[in-house]
């Protein structure tokens, strides 16, 4: 368990957060730009100095401002990744990779470089200077130096941000296996709402210097009063699935969530894995009868929970479906129309492409 | 084949040779402090010190010397001590222009190594850190190789220029030759000597030749280690 409670003034700003991240697995800092996530990394990492607080991980108390502790950077044993790499350029990529090997401590284990080189994929790449590579690969490098140097916790900055579209896709993949194979924290700063999707089990929610929200990744995707979540266009509940079945002839793969089943063009997930999937809000649709003769595919049962205000002219439904809770966008006039209110069954229409897994999920 | 130069001249160019890479080597040191402690250092003075550093540049050598002089002398506060403990005399030696020479080279060295040192990017250094290097060990395996061009170019800079360093010198260690007579010193002294003409020319030609090498070298260097780094040569 990492725990962070800090506060760092700067003239015209002030940063003022708590919040506490699971031993193992993904949190991620979102929050729009100058909204402080950074400076929370750079706090843990001890790179900066707050004014007050206390940071501790699991019994190791980091930073404790009125317990007078303040143990250095090069002691804390943070992983970091940072948004430009900051490779050495005087090094090779292989000189790089053995910085933090040679420095981590004693009788600590964790992957060998050997295997370190593989799981990213950068054999090829050991000879060559930092100067010789391209964006995707020195982000794939500066991950590897940060795992070779036994860290305790992982730091991301910001790692795919400076990424074009096809590097992202380069080096999500290597995020995505990283995160099953860990057992440390792992704080993952970001303002792209799919690196969550596809990353993080918790999530902290800030804004101005301030944390909004924080909690795991599906209960905070559900709440409809977080505007920077809800106001999205692509604002909708995230479900934990299980692949069921393929159908090839059909050419669908039978997802199984918590509450009900659904139908998606074949996935090239294997049968029995875990997926995570966004089920939109502006995806799904309502109606108060069981309709027939649909493109549809996808037509669930639910119970009407709430109906929150949305954008202007909208109106967001909260749907539950046994245990999971699906999120629908409709028009305050439909709402009306419908004469929708809490507590009434419904039916669920969900467009089946809307329902294309987006990697590796909890 | 040496004998267009005579013995006493070639004296005199060695121990040039000899004083400017001494003031290097004892300067180099102190120089790359000053520079980290004015690029990096936030601490009360830090004005007075890049002050301090920069004074041989605008004041006049001869007073430079004098200050040694004052100093490092035999009665200087000192110059007294180094005799008495260590039995080392400056004043009037070789040892004492190096000293000399490096005071007056001191800013070049600072000047060369701080501009390296403001373009190396200080989140590298905080990526060492993170890494688990303490602050000598982030020094000596990330700061110093990426300064390690502007060291190697201000060193030769400043190997150069002592080659013809002449006020503070003269001043503090006298016009001996064998001892401290260095190539300007000697065209000096061939100056004022009736028939000199020759042997000056031919020193100064030598003198030209030294400091050209000199700037080219740093040059090249220069470029070389930059492009070791994997930077496009500035």
């Amino acid at each position: 368990m990492l725990e962070v409670a800090l506060r760092h003034d700067w003239p015209g700003f002030s940063l003022d957060v708590g919040f506490r991240a699971p031993a193992a697995g993904v949190t991620a800092l979102f929050g729009p730009s100058g909204c402080g996530k950074s400076t929370i990394l750079a706090a843990v990492a001890g790179l900066l100095r707050p004014d007050a607080g206390r940071i501790a991980l699991g019994d190791a108390v980091l930073f404790d401002h009125a317990g007078r502790r303040m143990v250095p950077a090069e002691r804390r044993r943070c992983g970091m990744v940072f948004q430009d790499a900051r490779l050495f350029p005087h090094l090779s990529v292989s000189g790089n990779l053995r910085y933090g090997l040679r420095r981590a401590p004693r009788g600590t284990t964790g992957p060998g470089f050997d295997e370190v080189v593989s799981l990213l994929g950068i054999e090829a790449l050991l000879a060559r200077r930092p100067a010789a590579l391209s964006g995707g690969e020195k982000q794939r490098v500066a991950l590897g130096r940060a795992l070779l140097s036994r860290p305790a916790m992982l730091l991301m900055d910001e790692p795919l941000a400076a990424l074009d579209a096809p590097r992202k896709a380069e080096v999500l993949p290597f995020l995505a296996r990283l995160r099953q194979e860990l057992s440390i924290p792992l704080l993952y700063v970001t303002h792209a709402l799919e690196e969550v999707d596809q990353l993080a089990d918790s999530l902290v929610l800030l804004a101005g210097g301030r944390v909004l929200a924080s909690g795991a990744v599906e209960a905070l995707a559900a709440r409809t009063d977080l505007p920077m979540l809800a106001g999205r266009r692509d604002a909708g509940a995230l479900l934990p699935c299980t692949v069921l079945a393929h159908d090839p002839a059909r050419q669908l793969t039978r997802l199984g969530f918590p509450g009900g089943t659904l139908s998606v063009p074949l996935a090239p997930a294997p049968v029995g894995s875990t997926q995570r999937l966004r089920l939109r809000a502006r995806d799904v649709a309502v109606a108060t009868e069981e309709p027939r003769g649909l493109s549809v595919q996808n037509v669930l049962p639910v119970v009407l929970e709430a109906l929150e205000p949305g954008a202007a002219g909208e109106a967001m439904l909260r749907l539950r479906a046994g245990p999971s809770l699906l999120l629908a966008r409709v028009t305050l006039d439909s709402a009306h129309r419908l004469s929708l209110r809490p507590g009434q069954p419904l039916w669920a229409l969900v467009k089946s492409v809307a329902l294309a897994p987006r990697g590796p999920g909890a | 084949m040496f004998d267009w130069l005579t013995p006493e001249e070639w004296q005199a160019v060695r121990l040039s040779l000899s004083v400017a890479l001494r003031s290097v080597l004892f300067g180099l040191p102190p120089a790359v402090a000053a520079a980290w402690l004015l690029a990096r250092g936030r601490f009360p003075g830090r004005a007075a010190l890049d002050a301090l550093v920069h004074l041989p540049l605008v004041m006049p050598p001869v007073v430079v010397g004098w200050l040694l002089l004052v100093t490092f002398g035999l009665r200087g506060p000192v110059g007294a001590l180094l005799n008495e403990w260590f039995g080392v005399r400056l004043v009037f030696t070789t040892g004492g222009a190096a000293l000399a020479t490096a005071v007056m080279s001191f800013p070049l060295i600072v000047r060369a190594v701080r501009l390296s040192l403001d373009a190396v990017d200080p989140g590298l250094e905080a990526a060492a850190r993170t890494l688990g290097a303490g602050p000598l060990d982030r020094f000596f395996t990330v700061t110093l190789p990426l300064i390690a061009p502007g060291i190697l170019s201000g060193a030769i800079t400043a190997f150069a220029a002592g080659l013809g360093e002449f006020g503070a010198v003269i001043t503090f260690a006298s016009n001996i030759p064998g001892a401290t007579q260095t190539l300007p010193l000697a065209i000096y002294s061939a100056t004022q000597t009736p028939g000199g003409e020759a042997t000056a020319a031919k020193l100064a030609g030598v003198s030209l030749v030294l400091a050209l090498c000199g700037l080219l070298l740093a040059d090249a260097a220069g470029r070389r280690m930059q492009a070791m780094l994997g930077r496009a040569p500035a």
